[in-house]
Formats: C-alpha cells, sequence, structure tokens
C-alpha cells in the first residue's frame, strides 16, 4: 500500500536543510530572548498592578481634554497618556489601583465634560494578585505540556514526545518575544491565547507525526536516507492539509484581528503569531527534531 | 445507477437541521449567558480578614461571609450573582447585568454593618448580634419622618440596659458611624427600641434590610476589580460576532471552493457544529466571555481541520486511481486515528488546565473541551454519515465534485 508514497512529489527537500531551519530559529529565538531580557514585556494590569481604564466617550474628543479631568479628579498618579482608539473610544494606565469612589468621581467629571453617554470599563488589580497570576498561568501551561508530553509518549513514542513538546515550547515563545519586540500589553486573555496556541500547535503536530507513523509501517526505513526520504514524503503528503487548516484558522483571527472588539485585539495578534509559529514548527522543527532523534537511536543500535 | 433514496435521506436530515436551526437559534442564542466583559457588570476578587485579629479564616467563616453578600445583593435587586470561594481566603463576586448600579452595589457589599450600642463612655453594651431575627423594619415618628425600628431577641437585657443607663445618652453605632445619640428617657421593657436619623423611606428601608441581614462576618478587602459599563460591553459582543460571521464566511467559501460537494457537506455540519455548541453551552449555564468566544473559534479550526483530513486524504486515494466510493471508504478509515489521537490530546490538555489553572483558565478549558466533543459528533461522525449518504447514492462519480482534476489522477 505504499503507492501513495511513492507518488508523492517532493518539491523541497525539507529534511536535508534542517540544519538551516534549526539555525533559523535559534537566531530567532535568540533574538527574542535578547529582546525581552533588555527591553522586558510590556505588561498589563492583570500581571503587573494597577488601573486599566478604557473609556467609551460616544463622540469626537480631545484625548487632552480627558487628560486634564483625569489631572484634576486623580491628582499625585501617574497614569499613561490617554490613547484614542476606534473612533470614540480611548483608555489608560494608572502605575496604582485606584479606589471606586474615586472613579465614580471621574466618570460624573467625565459626563460633565463629555455627555451621558461617557461609560467606562474598569479593570484593577493589587499586585500580590498580580504576582500570584503569573506563576499560576506559568504552572497551568509547563503541567500542560508535561501531560502532552506523557500522552504522546505512550501513544506513539518516546521519541516523538519530547519532538512535540519542543515544537511546543518554540510555539510558545514565538508569540512572547513578538509581543515584547511590538510593546504589545500582555495580559490574561494573552494566557488564553497561549493556551490556544497550545491546543492548535499539538493538534497540528500530532496529524503529522500520526503520517509519519503511518508510513513507517508500510515504507522501509532501515537506513538513514531511507528514513529521510520518509520524513520528507510524509510532510509532503500533509501539506496541503497544513496550509489549508492554518490558512482557515488565520484568516478567522485575522476578521477578529481587524474587526473584533478591543480588548481581544492582543489575543487575536498572538493567535496569528502562533498559528504561523505552530505550523512551521510542525513541518520545520517538530518533525526534524524527531529526524534528529532518530538517527541518533539508529546509529547508536547499528554502531 | 442512482439511489434516489439514499439520497432522499440526505436532503431529509439536512432539511431537518435546517428547520431546527432556524427556528430555535434566535432563542438558544438569547439563552446563553453572556459574560460582563460582553453586557457590562462587573467582578470583585474579595480578600476575608476576620473582624477580630485573632479569628482564623476557615471555610465556615468564608461560606458565611459568601453567603451575606448574596444577601446583600439582593438587597441591591439584582439577580443571580456568582458568589464563589477560593480557599484560602477569597471570594469572587460576578455580576453581569446592564442594569446594577455598580458603584452603590460595591458599596454595599463591602460594608461590614456592624449596629453596635454604646454608653457615655463608649463602651460597647449592645450588639446588633443581639438583635431578634427580622427584627429591623421601617416605621414612622409622629411627624410621619421614616426611622428604623429594631427589635432585641432579649427583652430582659435591653431592659437591665436601659435601666442601667437611665437619662444617659446611648449612641448607636453602624460600624464607626454614629447614627443617632437619644438620651435614654425611660427604661425600655418591650424589647423594642428606635433608630432616628435624617432618613428618607429609601435609605430607612436599606438600612432595615442591611440590619436584618446581619453583621458581615468578616472584613473584605477589593483585591482585583473588573467592571465594564454596558454600552461598552454590547460594543464589543457586537464587533466579536460581526468578525466571526466574516471569519466563518470565508471558511465556507474556502472549502466549497477547495473541496467542492464534501466541502459543501462540511459546511452543513459546521453550521451545525456552531448550533450544537450554543445548545450545549446554554445547557451547562456556562458563561460566554470575550476569550471564550476566540476560543471558539479555534475549537471551529479544529472542526473544519478533521474534514480537511478527511478530504485531503480521499483526494489522495482518488488521485491513486480509486474509484469514488473506495476512496471515500479508505479515506475515511485511515484519516479517522489522526482525528481522534488529535482530538484526545487536546482533550487531555484542556483536562490538566482545567485541574491546575485560574477560575479563568478553567472556563477556557471547558468550552474548549466541550467544543472538541461536540465536533467529534458533528464533524467526524455526522459529517461522514452524511458524505456516505451522498457517495451512495451514486450521483457525484466524478472526480471534480471531490475538487481533484482528471489529469491529476494516477494510473493504479
Amino acid at each position: 500500500m505504499s503507492f501513495n508514497a511513492e507518488n508523492t512529489v517532493v518539491r523541497f527537500d525539507i529534511v536535508k536543510n534542517r540544519r538551516k531551519f534549526f539555525i533559523g530559529s535559534s537566531v530567532i529565538i535568540i533574538l527574542g530572548l535578547l529582546f525581552i531580557l533588555f527591553s522586558g514585556m510590556h505588561l498589563g494590569v492583570d500581571f503587573k498592578a494597577g488601573t486599566r481604564l478604557d473609556l467609551f466617550i460616544g463622540k469626537q474628543f480631545n484625548p487632552e481634554d480627558v487628560e486634564t479631568v483625569i489631572k484634576q479628579e486623580v491628582p499625585d498618579v501617574v497614569f499613561t497618556k490617554v490613547t484614542p482608539y476606534g473612533t470614540n473610544q480611548a483608555f489608560t494606565r494608572f502605575d496604582q489601583t485606584i479606589s471606586s469612589d474615586t472613579m465614580m468621581k471621574l466618570e460624573t467629571a467625565l459626563k460633565k465634560k463629555f455627555g451621558d453617554q461617557v461609560t467606562k470599563q474598569v479593570s484593577s488589580v493589587d499586585p500580590a494578585i498580580a504576582r500570584e497570576m503569573v506563576k499560576k498561568a506559568a504552572i497551568a501551561v509547563s503541567i500542560a505540556a508535561i501531560g502532552i508530553v506523557i500522552y504522546i509518549a505512550i501513544r506513539f513514542q518516546w521519541l516523538f514526545g519530547i519532538a512535540t513538546v519542543i515544537g511546543l515550547i518554540h510555539d510558545v515563545f514565538i508569540p512572547i518575544a513578538l509581543f515584547s519586540v511590538f510593546r504589545l500589553e500582555v495580559d490574561i486573555t494573552f494566557i488564553a491565547a497561549l493556551l490556544t496556541i497550545l491546543g492548535y500547535s499539538i493538534n497540528d503536530k500530532i496529524v503529522i507525526f500520526d503520517r509519519i507513523r503511518e508510513n513507517l509501517r508500510t515504507m522501509k526505513s532501515k537506513t538513514i536516507p531511507d528514513l529521510e526520504h520518509l520524513v520528507n514524503v510524509s510532510l509532503w503528503q500533509t501539506m496541503r492539509r497544513s496550509v489549508y487548516t492554518v490558512a482557515t484558522v488565520f484568516f478567522t483571527a485575522l476578521a477578529l484581528a481587524v474587526l473584533g472588539s478591543e480588548s481581544i485585539r492582543n489575543f487575536s495578534l498572538a493567535l496569528l503569531f502562533g498559528l504561523v509559529s505552530g505550523t512551521y514548527s510542525s513541518i520545520f522543527i517538530a518533525a526534524q527534531i524527531w529526524v534528529n532523534l532518530k538517527e541518533r537511536n539508529m546509529k547508536k543500535k547499528n554502531g | 445507477m442512482i439511489k434516489w433514496g439514499r439520497f432522499l435521506l440526505f436532503l431529509v436530515v439536512v432539511a431537518l437541521l435546517g428547520t431546527l436551526m432556524a427556528t430555535t437559534t434566535t432563542q438558544v442564542a438569547k439563552n446563553i449567558t453572556l459574560g460582563l466583559d460582553l453586557q457590562g457588570g462587573f467582578e470583585i476578587l474579595y480578600e476575608v480578614e476576620p473582624l477580630e485579629a485573632n479569628h482564623p479564616v476557615d471555610i465556615e467563616l468564608l461560606k458565611s461571609t459568601a453567603h451575606m453578600i448574596e444577601k446583600r445583593i439582593n438587597i441591591g435587586g439584582v439577580a443571580e450573582p456568582v458568589v464563589t470561594t477560593e480557599l484560602p481566603n477569597r471570594i469572587r463576586v460576578q455580576i453581569a447585568s446592564q442594569s446594577a448600579d455598580q458603584d452603590k452595589l460595591r458599596e454595599l457589599i463591602g460594608r461590614p454593618a456592624v449596629l453596635t450600642f454604646r454608653d457615655e463612655s463608649g463602651k460597647t453594651i449592645l450588639r446588633g448580634s443581639d438583635l431578634a431575627p427580622n427584627g429591623a423594619a421601617v416605621g414612622y415618628d409622629d411627624l410621619k419622618r421614616p426611622l428604623v425600628t429594631v427589635k432585641f431577641s432579649d427583652a430582659k437585657k435591653l431592659e437591665d440596659v436601659t435601666r442601667a443607663n437611665l437619662h444617659k445618652r446611648m449612641a448607636i453605632y453602624l460600624d464607626e458611624n454614629l447614627q443617632t445619640n437619644p438620651t435614654i428617657q425611660a427604661v425600655i421593657t418591650g424589647g423594642s427600641a428606635q433608630i432616628t436619623g435624617n432618613y428618607t423611606q429609601e435609605s430607612a428601608q436599606e438600612l432595615a434590610d442591611l440590619l436584618n441581614s446581619g453583621a458581615m462576618p468578616a472584613k473584605l478587602t477589593e483585591k482585583q476589580v473588573t467592571s465594564v459599563g454596558a454600552t461598552l460591553g454590547a460594543l464589543a459582543l457586537q464587533k466579536t460576532v460581526y468578525a466571526g460571521y466574516i471569519g466563518a464566511a470565508l471558511i465556507f467559501l474556502f472549502m466549497l471552493f477547495v473541496y467542492r460537494m464534501p466541502g459543501m457537506i462540511a459546511n452543513i455540519t459546521l453550521a451545525g457544529f456552531t448550533y450544537f455548541c450554543m445548545v450545549v453551552l446554554d445547557w451547562m449555564h456556562a458563561t460566554l466571555t470575550l476569550p471564550g468566544i476566540a476560543g471558539f473559534i479555534l475549537a471551529v479550526g479544529i472542526a473544519v481541520d478533521a474534514n480537511i483530513i478527511t478530504y485531503e486524504r480521499i483526494q489522495e486515494e482518488i488521485r491513486s486511481g480509486k474509484t469514488i466510493l473506495s476512496a471515500f471508504r479508505a479515506g475515511e478509515r485511515r484519516s479517522l486515528i489522526t482525528i481522534i489521537d488529535a482530538h484526545v490530546t487536546t482533550l487531555i490538555a484542556t483536562g490538566v488546565l482545567f485541574y491546575f489553572g485560574t477560575s479563568s483558565v478553567q472556563g477556557f478549558a471547558v468550552v474548549l473541551a466541550m467544543t472538541i466533543i461536540v465536533s467529534i459528533i458533528t464533524n467526524v461522525f455526522g459529517s461522514r454519515f452524511l458524505l456516505w449518504l451522498v457517495v451512495r447514492s451514486n450521483m457525484f462519480k466524478k472526480p471534480f465534485w471531490f475538487g481533484v482534476k482528471e489529469s491529476e489522477i494516477g494510473e493504479l
């Protein structure tokens, strides 16, 4: 039943060029790490403590007018520049948590200035809670990763498990690095996006590994060139599916990023980064790492 | 030979699904509870501290405090608040409502409302806990001004206290706020006293309710607050749903264009998938939030992926020269294990996230797990069943219908 495999056109020898992909990804990861180390993450109130204020003004307005009102009602508190978005909305952030009384006064003052249609969205987090949330999110993601390795190790093979998790770390890291580079705000929805990416990325890797496993049964792969050919064939057999699937999800996420609500814009962007890096890493990193691991194994057995 | 029976059955199934969706979708959509980020409302995480420093914060205290918070929110006239306790010392209050006066509610919740009666030296002689159950009510003085009457459970105690302090002042405090400072004119024997002040009908009723709901057994500190104005919530919902429509339309067109007839079936099952997910959300009384919608988009992606994997496999088999029927059978069989593997792995990830995650992560995990299970039913088995009916009807025997060009088909 290997006719499929024999007929598959390998348009580009991915396996042979895998070193290039490893180097490429390593460079990106190192650059990303440096960026994170030197410029840090732009943490939202969920992780840093403080108060974020989103305002719906409901008509044309001048951000400086909003700032004037804030300065009057909330003196002595540092806040970021009032940034407008959409046609009639804006947000700012206070470095410390603002009491509900003060917020109420501020809203009243804004209503007086801009009219009764003004509404606010407030999100305020205590420093201790912020630290705890970072810790819990990190723990949840790590444990999920460990759980996945164990499952794949049982269901497939140990080596597939390792390759998957390296791929997953890659996929979670890329959006983090890009968020640092573009100074995008990291809040709790970002964690949800990372989890979403994790789910999608596992799915993607499993599909490719399933095909490799299936071909392992039907194609001979006693030598290293055989194995490399097998992986190439498997990747090209699943290539259309990989591209089509990521395309469908990508366009939906793009629609969300462009047209969706402001509060999930960053979520959608993280998703876009993660989708691309997830599909890329499934083909060019995770599968290739498996080839490396498998070859080392074969050499050990033979030698 | 065309088998009309099979095709008819296919049409009937699709028509039934279509009718079901057309007639009930609006109702189902209306029933789904929207999160506070979509309809306005607030969420506050309180840290609970005991009133007396040496009293431990245990589950009992947390529960009774949570109960009291619920009672007070009801005083505020808001239905269905979600009050959950989180060990070791936290209580989360979620209220999704357009109409609630958020700031007033927050104030109401946070007030300890300890009623004390103090003698001239400031010593507490009676407490709110001495009140009879539901002992507070609104009354009126001779000038028809509202006041609050309080009835004590132990009339003898009140009598003793008033006797001991006769012709002296007795201050009535709510927390540290002096309410009124009357002089005791006579020994009160019946167990009933009055709190006068500058009350309106409304504020007198609120005080009476507050007293009846009892003292908050603990001190509450706001640790995390999210509050969304109704306009902003509605705007977010509207924009996101619109974006969702556009995304769905893109997927529909794509599937139709690339896979033709099976693509059409994928679209039908995808519509079914969306519908059943909404129904299950409604059953679970789950709350739909913005990240929930976004997670749902991923679920649509995974559901579509199940179809793409199958159809790609079928196309492969057709290209290798098989007949449509055998290509369908082989493609189906070979893709199933892959799809199940992918779904199960994701399901395991959601399980882990649920077990170890914080509340918002948990909500996300539950919704994702639900969608994966629905996806297996609609886009794996449902889609296969429909495709099987169509293939067996022998009406679509040309590879064209499966998105395969004749020239691509190799010789067997």
